[in-house]
């Protein structure tokens, strides 16, 4: 083997410490080395010219470049050599800046030191083998997790680019928290009127594959290739039959048994239910769990008054499976429940604010839905104990959001603001009603916001507080709330009609198993994690499935669509390929030494060991070896370590290569 | 006369985080002692525990590895089973003869420059004041290991 | 059961009716309490504003006393001294340079292990079920207002385990013995507490607060375990009788005095008689329920003169 060295001396930055030109001295005299040479910078474009011209003048096998960290230049100088014709695997760094010219001062101590570096590099590039760029092909589809408005806004992008797309929402109607919100911040316009035109959309979409009551079970494949199984809850519906006409739910004699969800518990609704009138799809659901006819085997109402016998008790839980490139997770959040918790719950609620006790007590999301034209009281703002209006109403903020003794350290980011429009729609509604609002501390951040803020207060005269509640009591009929104006100095005490809690988002309950069924991770809260905090904020560590809206963190509506569209993108630039390349450094069985004891499936955190059967030509089964799925392995070598006999070698990094340096040591 | 004993320190290290740590320690010019040599691996869990033997039968006065920190695996996992494998393999060390103290292990992410500085100067301060490590050696040479490897090397 | 007692100042004072109540009813129970030889001040109230070393190694002095004296549960019935109690060993297992500076001080080896338990927990220890068991009267007829003030439930680590907020604890075991208790909004507010003699006017105001809210719900009596919350609300109810118009007196009884009321335990031993209020009215009701013949109605009746 023919190996050229070229020793760079980046202008002064390594030539200062590291004597360059005795160093490729020494280089020539290493075993295999046909040519040596220091150049100023060996990444311009006469230092990469020189390069290639030794390469071609001396039929060079390999090259060993001694410069600056790989991280920074290996593939630069990978692309010179293969432009010269050698492969660009057989080139190794040897890291002679940030590993030692700049973090040492003695010459003879930094030169002897790059000796050595080279000299691993050298003998290291000598077990080096000739690659080829991984290519795998890519299925041009898209599934979404979550049909919120981050979830809509992703299929939407996606299909209108003209890729096929399958959302999966776990509810009735897609729709998500939004649908449920009265009016939005900081411009205060319905939120149904801008979400429900989308809602549509994508039912009508020619390219979407809606699936609603249906949750992913099992994701198999690797990037550009998945396979998801999908369990479709049962309706009891004929979803294809069903004109959504509503006598159903209107003959339906369960009235007062189960609580709305979309009322977020504040009204009643029928055990065959469409969660609200401009659902999508507009197909109800039977509420076995509540339902007559699942009890007791007798009514039928809904089955008796369906002119299309569309009521289907019969039905069962189906599976289907879907192939598609990639994923999107757009699971969103949920509030955190702030009842006090029983003794041996991980989170301790807020016993003192009586959340589940006291009526009058409720969350953000309750107001929301009381706001709403669409809700329980028509739009009127009227209190859940005896539908009065209330004339005093306080709302608390950071309640479960950086408290960590009693809730999550996080802030949930929307609450300062859709507090001051809680705020602002009762003023709106009730003028001679006071609005009173404690706070820790305003965070206004984003466009228009601040001045949001400000119109709630000096426009609306809404009392904000500096300060939190340490207690909340009922007493005939009012709501003693105690708390503390912290600019003041003074206790406060407010008897109110109504207190609204701004509760922290959460993160699903469901969500660390969804992770764990996609392999990416989360953090300690059940938030999913991003790839890189900065510069991949909407990938995951595995390929192929990026982040939408709220599952990622606390986020408000533009945020979420905005990432929504980010993930959207990320996907379209997949699709953009027919083939995938990636690096080809995986791990590979030696099938002729393997026993087949797949130690190696264990410790592997992609599920990219499989197994594979090896029969005679008369197809008798000889035995069953380990095998690498090429498109999972990511290449971190655990298998190979692991192996007890040695048949899995991770191609790039294997035993040959790592002996080869540790045994230059000896010679350090 | 003898000369003034300098460790020679091996240390593995994963290419994500710790690799990255020491290129930051390069970039903000943190000065440190030239005594280790990096081998760089993909992740800790690439690291078998012959390669720690080996470099003592090579040399080494002290073996360190140093990857990501628990829970931030580039790899997911490969740094939990690393740590597994070492809890067990520390223990044979001193069985084969080899001074288990000379191994060391920490975790240093992609910005702890610093602290990847404090660990490398840590060490090798520590295993001078060991002295040079002889005993494995010594037996290496009475029994004449072959290198293998260097049969191996095919020079076209 | 050998038990370690440590009765502290209040209850050799002005919570003497604790003292005797809780050894009635200990005796009944067939428990063992055994006061802690040579004990002295845990240091409560004025020892941590003054210093913190000292407020930790007088504790400290007294654990290291109960652990040479062989016990392995110490019973601190005054809420302060418990709460000072379980505060100082915390701080000598977490926090090493405080250990060793009271080592110094107290020239030895300071050594964990033993379970400081208040009034609360140690009812709860001896088992609700053995407390039904013993129970003689009916208590049914009377409604209380379980009052748990500040150092029963905080700090909520090292406090009773139950919620600082809206703690159930003290209900729970009146339920056992077959009381009623009232939901009420009060069980944790301030009483005024070291107030006591220097801010009469706020104590007085504050203890108005309870009081009012404990009978708003319907309470006959407020049950506290802790000597303070008593002086609180028991003595300066007569100053609230003065400057309150119309306030009407509520007795205040130790959980324990409570306790043995049910184990049919004469209420002159239980020092009923030695309250500012009357206790005789809550008697009275009591005594409208069916009592066994055990004990004689006439004795409950005795002694209750204020």
């Amino acid at each position: 083997m023919k190996i050229g060295v070229f020793v760079c001396h980046c202008g002064e930055n390594i030539g200062r410490t590291v004597n360059c030109p005795e160093v490729s001295k020494a280089c020539a005299s290493f075993p295999g080395v046909v040519h040596s040479e220091d150049y100023k910078y060996m990444c311009s474009d006469p230092g990469q010219n020189l390069i290639k011209q030794a390469i071609r003048e001396k039929h060079l096998d390999a090259v060993v470049v001694g410069s600056c960290s790989p991280h920074m230049h290996e593939k630069t100088f990978r692309k010179a050599c293969a432009s010269a014709g050698i492969n660009s695997y057989m080139v190794e760094i040897a890291n002679l800046r940030e590993h030692c010219s700049w973090i040492h001062e003695d010459i003879a101590e930094a030169t002897k030191k790059a000796i050595d570096l080279m000299r691993f590099a050298v003998e290291r590039v000598k077990f080096n083998h000739p690659l080829q760029t991984i290519k795998v092909p890519v299925t041009k589809r898209s599934l979404v997790i979550g049909g919120g408005i981050s979830g809509i806004q992703a299929a939407l992008d996606i299909a209108n680019a003209g890729f096929e797309v399958v959302l999966v929402e776990k509810e009735p109607s897609i729709g998500g928290h939004m649908s449920q919100l009265s009016e939005t911040f900081p411009t205060l316009d319905c939120s149904q009127c801008i979400l429900t035109p989308r809602m549509v959309e994508v039912y009508q979409h020619p390219k979407i594959k809606l699936l609603s009551y249906s949750e992913v079970e099992n994701v198999e494949g690797f990037i550009g290739n998945f396979k998801v199984t999908i369990r479709r809850k049962a309706k009891s519906v004929k979803e294809e039959l069903c004109t959504g006409c509503g006598l159903c739910a209107e003959k339906c004699p369960i009235k007062k048994k189960a609580l709305s969800e979309f009322d977020e518990g504040l009204s009643n609704r029928s055990a065959i239910y469409v969660p609200f009138p401009q659902a999508v799809p507009n197909v109800p659901v039977i509420d076995r769990s509540v339902c007559t006819y699942f009890k007791t085997g007798k009514c039928e109402m809904c089955k008796k008054v369906c002119g299309r016998e569309a009521i289907d008790f019969t039905q069962q839980d189906t599976f289907v499976t879907e192939d598609v490139g990639s994923i999107i997770v757009a699971t969103g959040y949920k509030l955190y429940s702030i009842e006090k918790k029983p003794e041996e719950s991980i989170y301790k609620g807020y016993g003192e604010y009586g959340y589940g006790k006291y009526k009058n007590v409720i969350n953000g999301l309750q107001f929301e839905r009381i706001a709403s034209a669409s809700g329980p009281t028509s739009g009127e703002i009227l209190r859940p104990s005896d539908k009065t209006e209330p004339k005093k109403i306080v709302f608390i903020q950071c309640v479960g959001s950086r408290d960590e003794s009693k809730g999550f350290s996080y802030c949930s980011k929307i609450c300062c603001m859709y507090t001051a429009k809680h705020a602002m729609l009762y003023k709106h509604k009730v003028h001679d009603g006071e609005a009173y609002v404690f706070y820790m501390d305003i965070r206004s951040g984003g466009k228009n916001y601040e001045e949001f803020v400000r119109r709630a207060i000096e426009e609306d005269h809404v009392n904000y507080i500096r300060g939190r509640v340490s207690k909340i009591y009922e007493e005939d009929g009012k709501l003693i709330v105690k708390g503390e104006d912290t600019l003041a100095g003074l206790p406060v005490v407010i008897e109110a009609d109504l207190v609204v809690l701004a509760t922290a988002m959460i993160a699903q309950q469901e969500a660390p198993k969804l992770a764990q069924t996609l392999n990416i991770s989360y953090d300690k809260y059940g938030y999913f994690q991003e790839a890189h905090p900065k510069l991949r904020p909407v990938e995951t560590n595995t390929g192929g499935v990026f982040l939408a809206g709220a599952c990622h963190s606390p986020r408000d509506i533009p945020e979420s669509v905005a990432m929504a569209s980010a993930a959207a993108a990320k996907s379209l630039v997949l699709f953009g390929a027919d083939m995938l390349e990636r690096e080809p450094i995986i791990a590979k069985v030696d099938e002729s030494t393997c026993a087949g004891c797949f130690y190696c499936q264990k410790v592997c955190a992609y599920n990219a060991i499989e197994k594979k059967e090896i029969r005679d030509r008369q197809g008798n089964l000889k035995k069953v070896v380990a095998f690498v799925n090429s498109g999972l392995c990511q290449g971190c070598g655990t298998c190979n370590a692991t192996c007890p006999s040695k048949s899995i070698e991770l191609i790039g990094f294997n035993d040959d290569q790592i002996f080869a340096q540790i045994n230059a040591f000896a010679e350090v | 006369m003898e000369e003034k004993f300098e460790p020679k320190i091996a240390a593995f290290v994963c290419n994500w985080c710790t690799y990255t740590g020491a290129d930051l320690a390069g970039t903000s010019r943190l000065k440190q002692e030239a005594n280790a040599r990096l081998i760089r691996v993909p992740c800790t869990g690439r690291i078998d525990p012959v390669f720690i033997i080996k470099a003592f039968e090579n040399g080494a006065d002290g073996v360190l590895i140093s990857g990501c920190h628990p829970g931030d695996c580039h790899y997911n996992a490969g740094n939990f089973h690393a740590r597994r494998r070492w809890i067990l393999f520390k223990n044979l060390l001193d069985f084969i003869g080899i001074d288990s103290s000379r191994l060391y292990f920490s975790w240093v992410s992609a910005s702890e420059g610093k602290k990847w500085v404090d660990i490398v100067d840590g060490v090798i301060d520590a295993v001078r004041i060991k002295g040079p490590f002889k005993q494995y050696k010594k037996m290496n040479k009475e029994i004449e290991i072959p290198v293998a490897v260097e049969e191996g090397v095919s020079v076209k | 059961m050998k038990l370690g007692y440590y009765p502290g100042c209040s209850l050799n004072g002005t919570a003497k009716e604790f003292n005797s109540s809780l050894k009635e009813v200990f005796s009944t129970l067939d428990i063992d309490l055994e006061e802690l030889n040579d004990w002295s001040c845990c240091g409560a109230t004025s020892a941590h504003v003054t210093s913190h070393l000292l407020s930790v190694a007088l504790p400290a002095r007294n654990l290291m006393l109960a652990k040479k004296q062989g016990f392995e549960d110490l019973l601190a019935p005054c809420a302060a001294c418990y709460s000072r109690l379980v505060s100082s060993q915390r701080e000598l297992k977490l926090d090493e340079k405080m250990r060793m500076e009271v080592e110094d001080i107290l020239e030895e080896k300071i050594t964990n292990g033993l379970h400081i338990i208040n009034l609360i927990q140690i009812f709860q220890k001896i088992g609700l079920d053995k407390l039904k068991e013993k129970k003689l009267v009916d208590i049914s007829k009377i409604k209380a207002a379980c009052y748990y003030g500040c150092l029963l439930v905080r700090p909520v680590d090292i406090a009773l385990p139950d919620d600082m907020e809206s703690p159930d604890s003290m209900e729970s075991i009146i339920k056992a013995v077959g009381g009623k208790t009232v939901d009420w909004n009060f069980k944790t507010e301030c009483c005024g507490a070291a107030h006591s003699i220097a801010h009469t006017d706020i104590v007085e105001k504050l203890c108005k607060g309870i009081i009012d809210n404990a009978e708003k719900h319907g309470a006959d009596v407020i049950i506290v375990a802790c000597p303070m919350c008593h002086s609180n609300l028991d003595m300066r109810q007569l100053n609230i009788m003065k400057h309150f118009e119309g306030h009407k007196p509520i007795p205040i009884l130790y959980l324990s005095q409570l306790i043995g009321l049910v184990l049919g335990i004469d209420e002159k031993k239980l020092g009923l008689g030695a309250h500012y209020i009357n206790t005789k009215p809550l008697l009275d009701k009591i005594k409208g329920a069916d009592i066994p013949k055990s004990v004689p109605i006439e004795k409950l009746q005795k002694g209750v003169e204020a």
